[in-house]
């Protein structure tokens, strides 16, 4: 019995820490940058198929092409921001216009680069082999990669949290995630900034997806459903909050590894009534105001 | 005096014109070949989603994805329903459940501002998605289920007389106090309660209406796929399309998205055929053009042109 609760447990937990990280980076993109990204799995299987492609083709150990993939997701993050929702900001009215229309856009966004990559690697699903082997926990059995999955989805996190709360950069992260208009008076350069902050969404995202090829096959169509996972987990931690997104992260995880004990078809279902049930009774999360 | 006299002429003439379009697709069915006549359903179906949800959402500003959830909806009543009750009525039926659905749903979403109410609704859709398979699966066994045939012509008529029916009631919410009630909805809420709207009412029922014509349409198109699984029939792409075609169309007038739908699902059509594998990406692509530049749609463009490209010319909101 007590073997089987730390199974459920610590399964939850490893599925927790990829869930946790990307919702952090739904959550920036949401919170600071006002876009609701549809496309935010896409980022995820960008990070998943660099990494594959580095393991397979230049033998690259895929925790060092988390310091290849990371720099070319954000890069790519920042310039569709600059070039795409920048214009979008501008030219809309009021806020709440510029976020139905960049979540639109996000969409768009969804099916080209999904598109793209099944032009390049095709529809098969693909999956490589890295520490698999079991490790031992308290009589449970899991997978060494799983472990180290969790390892740096913690470590990422504590890394971002950080880099927010001390470094002058984050500070301004931080103040155009509370009111961009009068951050830009501070001096905050706000188009950059959340240029930045939505490349950095998109840098958790790749990240998350080279720690999800280490343990899961992927294929180009895989991102949507990590999209969905991001949202529910954002819903649950409130919108926009990052360390809600962080701690959502892990109670997903718990509640999907507990649902899927009793009942392996309802872990999708579970969550969605959960989120339904949240967005009424509690729009702003569990650890909203 | 004038103007009044020459707006009058003006929409007699495009009455007159609109009604002949309705006669001519009426009789086409007796000449045309049967796939132009496959084809013209499939724009009347997307012509009909579009256009209802650009009932509730176009004035308001609340984007709903929900559109899938009340047409998977019809879809499941016609696959339940279909073998053993007439086909008039289980399209009712499919229409009824649907305005049910979304009677509660709105009721519950009320409070539900801008993005919130979006994800939610997209939210529904796939636990909607979920619950159904979980429930086939282990109730029945199966997956997915077997719809009756009906003949191509007359899912057309049928098509045709929802569509009809659909512009007729789109032209007069329009123009009743409903239609100023939502407009002013989409202008500032608040300020609508103050001056007397029932915001809650009004929100409801309109989004029942338009969800009233979605579940119609899925009852009626369920018959051309004679196999259908939650996965086909919620999928989330039924909700988006709509939202596409709006936008490209443009929603500040009736016909812009009548336009959008029907030059897009040609478009589909097209692609589809001559270019299966970059479709989804030229979809994408056409997506985000449309969102980037054209905030009124091809509608608005057009006016735009019209009016001498004078400077900042939007199209109504």
């Amino acid at each position: 019995m007590l073997v089987e609760i730390l199974d459920i447990v610590v399964a939850g937990l490893l599925m927790g820490g990829i869930y946790a990280l990307i919702a952090v980076g739904f959550s920036l993109q949401y919170g600071v940058a006002r876009v609701l990204n549809i496309s935010h799995g896409e980022f995820i299987m960008l990070g998943a198929f660099i990494t594959w492609m580095l393991y397979k083709v230049l033998g690259v150990n895929p925790l060092v092409s988390l310091a290849i993939c990371g720099p070319i997701i954000l890069i790519i993050g920042f310039l569709l921001y600059r070039t795409l929702f920048t214009r979008l900001r501008t030219s809309s009215e009021s806020i709440g216009a510029y976020e139905g229309s960049s979540m639109l856009a996000s969409f768009g966004l969804l099916f080209i680069i999904q598109n793209v990559a099944i032009l390049i690697w095709g529809t098969d699903i693909k999956g490589y082999s890295y520490l698999n082997f079991g490790v031992n926990l308290g009589g449970a059995i899991f997978a060494a990669n799983r472990l180290v999955t969790l390892l740096f989805a913690v470590v990422i996190g504590a890394a971002f949290y950080l880099f927010l709360a001390r470094t002058r950069l984050g500070k301004a992260i931080r103040a155009a995630a509370q009111d961009p208009v009068t951050a830009g008076f501070m001096g905050v350069n706000i188009n950059q900034v959340l240029a930045l902050c939505f490349g950095f969404g998109a840098l958790m995202a790749g990240f998350g997806g080279a720690l999800i090829s280490m343990c899961y096959p992927i294929q180009p169509t895989m991102g949507f459903q990590y999209t969905i996972i991001a949202i529910i987990v954002v819903v649950l931690g409130g919108l926009g909050s990052m360390v809600g997104s962080f701690i959502g992260g892990f109670v997903l995880g718990l509640i999907g590894s507990i649902v899927s004990y009793w009942q392996p078809g309802l872990s999708l279902t579970a969550y969605y009534l959960l989120f339904i049930v949240l967005l009424l009774a509690k729009p702003t999360g569990i650890l909203g105001k | 005096m004038d103007i009044s006299t020459l707006t009058s002429k003006r929409s007699l003439i495009s009455e007159s014109i609109i009604l002949i379009i309705f006669i001519l697709l009426a009789i086409l069915p007796l000449y045309a070949p049967r796939y132009t006549v496959i084809l013209l359903t499939s724009i009347f179906m997307y012509v009909v989603l579009t256009v209802s949800w650009v009932i509730f959402s176009g004035p308001t500003g609340y984007i709903s994805l929900a559109p899938a959830a009340f047409f998977g909806v019809g879809i499941y009543t016609s696959a339940i329903l279909g073998k053993i009750l007439p086909l008039p009525i289980v399209i009712c039926f499919g229409a009824l459940a649907s305005f049910c659905l979304a009677l509660l749903v709105g009721a519950l979403t009320l409070r539900l501002r801008g993005i919130y109410f979006a994800i939610f609704t997209f939210g529904l859709v796939e636990f909607i998605r979920h619950l159904l398979l979980f429930l086939e699966l282990t109730v029945t066994g199966r997956r997915g289920r077997l719809v009756i045939l009906v003949d191509q012509t007359i899912v057309y008529y049928v098509m045709l007389a929802i569509f009809a029916i659909l512009l007729l009631t789109s032209y007069f919410i329009r123009r009743s106090k409903l239609g100023l009630a939502l407009q002013s909805i989409g202008q500032n809420e608040d300020a609508a309660a103050h001056t007397g709207v029932n915001v809650t009412m009004v929100k409801v029922i309109t989004f029942a209406i338009s969800a009233f014509f979605m579940g119609a349409t899925g009852a009626i198109m369920a018959t051309r796929w004679t196999y259908i699984d939650p996965y086909t029939a919620f999928n989330p792409l039924y909700s988006f399309m709509p939202v596409l075609m709006a936008i490209f169309g443009g929603m500040g007038q009736l016909f812009g998205p009548v336009i959008g739908a029907a030059i897009f699902t040609y478009l589909e059509e097209v692609l589809l055929t001559r270019f299966p594998y970059y479709y989804m990406l030229i979809f994408g692509i056409i997506l985000v053009v449309a969102i980037l530049y054209l905030p009124g749609g091809l509608v608005g463009l057009a006016q735009k042109w019209r009016k001498g490209d004078l400077a900042e010319q939007h199209a109504n909101p």
